[in-house]
């Protein structure tokens, strides 16, 4: 309807028409999802495949997008963020079956998967796309409807991809409205829906403000916190493999990640020697002035400059005041404390990392939880050595929930360089203020009822009952009576429980009309006499 | 029943309707609606009904939604009815609208303040267009109570006023048979023909496929108007905005009322094309209704048509029908021999029972199992079954969950009572 024609009273942003406008897509979502829930394994899994083959296969198209529409990251790095949230992440979960019924043998205990029901998504303007593949992707596998709120900023982009998904999904048999987008994003919207009642669980990757206006909705919210992660790299690392991952990692998308690393603690020994070799592997080191510069221009009043957020390390350094060799792939700033008083040490979604040289591995423990517990608590760290004690003591102090071990720690944390599950959604957990530490995936949309015996009573074998339970699938569409095409065959019609074939049916129908007749005229004789 | 209960009904009988008032404390259906909300109704001692009648498509999208409570606040504080005579924002606006929604060809909207007037409105224009006066309506068919409407109908609501036909100017022919349509046509003498798209007051018997496209060709050869009724199945009820396009029928003439306002604030309309509105550009001033259109009610018809074309609403109304159908059919095979029958196209269903009046019983068990739905006066072995097109999912699975007590008791006590006479 043209807007001038409706909108003589234009009640649009008032609070009952938000209000209505959310409630109206999450119920379009409990019906989705009421009927997914009757949908078997098979059914489940080849929905989900499906549409991870349509996002796999625009991966690099929307990587592009993304980027143009963004102006942050790197297309080619996005590309391939995108690429492992699509099929990899369908591949990673092949063995993990949330639909079926299993028994814990121990316990004869068994349990019955109950999906969430409606989940709601929250994308972050870093990394639209692979959030959305993920989220979308774990949400079909656990056999629940899911509502997305892109970022403003990567709007347009995040609405055509998950239309593109949604189409994907309802040809391969979805049903219709499991995945839906709101198009047109305000914050009192996106608060009517995380405060809806219809909303069953937040899945929120954003902000800090976001996150935790998630989690003060009321409603059960799974958030992350921001990352701030510490690398550690002692003596007796690789030192030239250390470089590498570390120059990868941080020039991997321009930091978007928010598993890259923030600064990097050295051992005094070997500061040098990696310094060295991180400039070969592609880093500037910058001077004192230079991380002035920097520090300046990376950090207002207000926080870190969202300006720089993604950017390349050549654009910055010249954006910042100074100029660098064109093949620069981050710039490292030397800086001689952590916490408050030094900017740098706070959360860089972008290629610049802090250095920080420690006298003792005891200082360099004590200097990694600090630089956590001025933010990023929750969330990641990386240790390069081949000292397993050293390992483990860093992962016993630093107050995270994943460590990760001579790999690089943007894609290492988020478990694409690691065995750690593939998300973008890190759990931060209970340092982090999160509910959950673990790398978020399909199982956290999923709590299971367990139908549990009586203690003393002999383990009976239900095996064969539970496994039979029935998957009905999709609804059978009713009939529209009179409309060609459109009623139900007659052997549909039939009521469940008389079922042979048609003529049958016919025969049954004509029976029972005629008893049906009979009786009419008996009880009007009764009536009229 | 509360002692105030008590007192309100003996009012009701004093001031208002004293045999309607007592018809329903004798159908075992002692309702007194007060508050009211979504889809369901409180009765004034409280007691809560899930409403599947709405008033035949009125409250199709919930008791008092808020969004049209917004709209109805907000354009009082600039817009009232509005007056009759000059060319008037709301009311063009949503004729506008209407136009822009409506089968091709229907071009003005001339306002009335409740259906039937819209009928009448229906029934001059075409007269008007025509320049004759016979009316071809079905058996048991229903537009209203008024002076030319009424007589489109049952007699049993026209003889009690001395107001049924006695000029033989409205003709009426068995729905679903063509021949009769063709004979009552043939003459070239009739005016119109005024169908409801399927027959509420008659238990919502469903066109047979291909009936209605050929009653418009009918209409066609011989130089009669189609008006198509659409007050109970337009507004999504059947899945698509009007019933009439879904059977694949272009009228001459929509009459529409009831849900267009929601039951906020009531107006109707009467939406014809070039041909029917003649009389339009001839003489404007010929038909005149001050509260035809109110401009209040035209702010509350934007936002209805508004609220019904968003695409959410389109597949809530397949899964609400298809998930309703499902559990309809499940207590069918619980009661096959009482519950005989399923009529639908959308939301819109009937339900048939193997007794003349079984929705009568069905209806009061319905009650007390906390639904409201109504047998169909025209024929009351079917009750009329109509779920909101903004169901939740909630709500649909607790009234299949009532309606097949509820059923189920009144099919005890059906059959039994059937076998205790013929024994």
């Amino acid at each position: 309807m043209d807007p001038a024609v409706s909108n003589l009273v234009d009640i649009s942003a008032t609070p009952a028409a938000m209000h209505a406008k959310a409630d109206m897509v999450l119920e379009r979502a409990r019906w989705a999802s009421q009927v997914f829930q009757r949908y078997d394994r098979d059914k489940t899994q080849s929905i989900a495949r499906a549409v991870a083959e349509a996002a796999h296969a625009k991966a690099g198209e929307y990587a592009a997008w993304a980027v143009r529409e963004t102006g942050f990251g790197v297309a080619e790095h996005k590309k391939l963020k995108n690429e492992l949230s699509s099929l990899p992440l369908v591949d990673h979960y092949d063995n993990a079956d949330f639909v079926n019924t299993r028994i814990d043998e121990a316990t004869g205990i068994v349990e019955i998967p109950k999906p969430a029901g409606v989940v709601f998504a929250l994308v972050p303007s870093t990394n639209p796309i692979a959030t959305i593949y993920f989220k979308v992707l774990s949400a079909l596998m656990t056999r629940n409807a899911i509502v997305i709120s892109p970022h403003p900023a990567a709007r347009e982009v995040s609405v055509d991809a998950v239309r593109m998904l949604a189409e994907a999904a309802e040809n391969a048999g979805a049903p219709e409205a499991t995945i839906q987008v709101i198009d047109e994003i305000s914050l009192p919207l996106i608060d009517e829906f995380m405060k809806s009642p219809k909303t069953d669980v937040i899945l929120a990757t954003g902000g800090t403000p976001m996150v935790r206006a998630a989690y003060s909705s009321s409603n059960p919210a799974i958030g992350v916190g921001p990352g701030n992660a510490p690398v550690l790299v002692d003596e007796t690392a690789n030192l030239k493999a250390a470089a590498g991952h570390i120059v990868d990692s941080k020039s991997f998308d321009n930091s978007v990640l928010c598993t890259n690393e923030s600064v990097l603690i050295a051992l005094d020994k070997i500061a040098d020697g990696l310094k060295r070799a991180l400039a070969s592997a592609g880093a500037h080191i910058c001077t004192s002035d230079e991380t002035g510069m920097l520090r300046n221009y990376l950090f207002h009043d207000r926080g870190f400059n969202v300006e720089a957020l993604g950017r390349d390390a050549t654009w910055i350094a010249e954006q910042a005041g100074f100029k660098v060799n064109k093949r620069t792939r981050i710039l490292i700033t030397p800086i001689d404390m952590i916490g408050v008083g030094e900017q740098l040490s706070r959360e860089k979604l972008c290629p610049v990392l802090g250095f920080y040289s420690a006298r003792s591995m005891d200082q360099a423990l004590r200097q990694s939880r600090a630089l956590l517990r001025f933010a990023g608590a929750g969330h990641s760290a990386a240790i390069h050595s081949n000292d397993d004690q050293a390992i483990m003591d860093f992962a016993a102090a630093v107050e995270v929930y994943r460590v990760v071990v001579n790999a690089p720690c943007s894609q290492g944390a988020a478990g694409f360089a690691t065995r750690l599950a593939p998300t973008f959604t890190i759990g931060t957990g209970f340092f982090g203020r999160s509910s959950v530490g673990e790398n978020i995936g399909p199982n956290h949309l999923v709590n299971w009822t367990r139908v549990a015996w009586h203690k003393d009573a002999s383990r009976a074998d239900i095996s064969a009952a539970a496994m039979n339970l029935k998957h009905a699938g999709p609804l059978p569409r009713a009939p529209a009576d009179g409309v060609p095409g459109q009623g139900r065959p007659a052997s549909v019609a039939a009521p469940q429980g008389v079922s042979g074939e048609a003529g049958k049916d016919q025969l049954r129908e004509q029976i029972r009309a005629i008893i049906a007749e009979e009786l009419r005229t008996v009880l009007k004789g009764q009536r009229d006499g | 029943m509360s002692q105030a209960k008590l007192e309100f009904l003996e009012a009701s009988k004093t001031f208002w309707n004293p045999n309607k008032t007592q018809f329903w404390q004798d159908a075992g259906v002692d309702l007194v609606i007060d508050r009211r909300e979504g889809y369901c109704l409180y009765d004034m001692d409280g007691k809560r009904l899930i409403d599947v009648h709405l008033n035949g498509g009125t409250y199709n999208l919930g008791h008092r939604n808020a969004e049209l409570i917004e709209v109805l606040n907000a354009g009082a504080r600039r817009f009232d009815m509005g007056n009759h005579h000059f060319p008037a924002l709301a009311r063009t606006a949503l004729a506008e609208a209407l136009a822009d929604c409506t089968p091709e060809g229907l071009q003005y909207t001339i306002y009335g303040a409740g259906g039937a007037e819209a009928v009448e409105l229906a029934i001059k224009s075409a007269r008007n267009a025509t320049q004759k006066r016979k009316i071809v309506s079905i058996i048991k068919a229903y537009h209203g109570h008024s002076g030319l409407s009424v007589k489109t109908g049952d007699e049993r609501f026209s003889k009690t006023f001395l107001s049924e036909d006695t000029l033989n100017e409205f003709v009426q022919v068995p729905f679903n048979d063509l021949t009769a349509m063709e004979d009552a046509l043939k003459a070239r003498d009739v005016a119109a023909v005024i169908m409801e798209t399927i027959p509420a007051t008659y238990g919502f018997p469903m066109p047979h496929e291909g009936y209605l496209p050929a009653v418009k060709a009918l209409c066609v050869k011989y130089d009669v108007l189609y008006i198509a009724d659409e007050v109970q199945t337009g507004f999504m009820r059947t899945g698509e905005l009007w019933g009439i396009t879904k059977y694949g029928v272009t009228p001459d003439i929509m009459v529409i009322g009831k849900g267009v306002t929601g039951g906020m604030y009531p107006i109707s309309c009467c939406v014809v094309n070039e041909r029917a509105g003649q009389w339009l550009k001839q003489d404007g001033f010929a038909h005149m209704s001050t509260a035809g259109g109110a401009e209040l009610g035209c702010i509350v018809a934007l936002k209805v048509l508004e609220i019904t074309q968003r695409p959410e609403v389109a597949s809530m109304v397949r899964y609400i029908s298809d998930f309703i159908r499902a559990g309809l059919d499940d207590i069918q095979a619980l009661y096959p021999d009482f519950f005989i029958g399923i009529r639908q196209n959308g939301v819109i269903m009937g339900l048939e029972f193997n007794d003349p009046e079984g929705a009568k019983p069905v209806m009061r068990h319905l009650y007390a199992n906390g639904v409201w739905a109504i047998f169909s006066t025209l024929d009351p072995s079917v009750l009329q079954f109509k779920p909101g097109i903004l169901m939740t999912q909630e709500l649909s699975e607790d009234l299949l969950r009532r309606v097949e007590v509820a059923i189920g008791r009144a099919a005890e006590e059906v059959m039994a009572g059937g076998r205790k006479r013929t024994a």
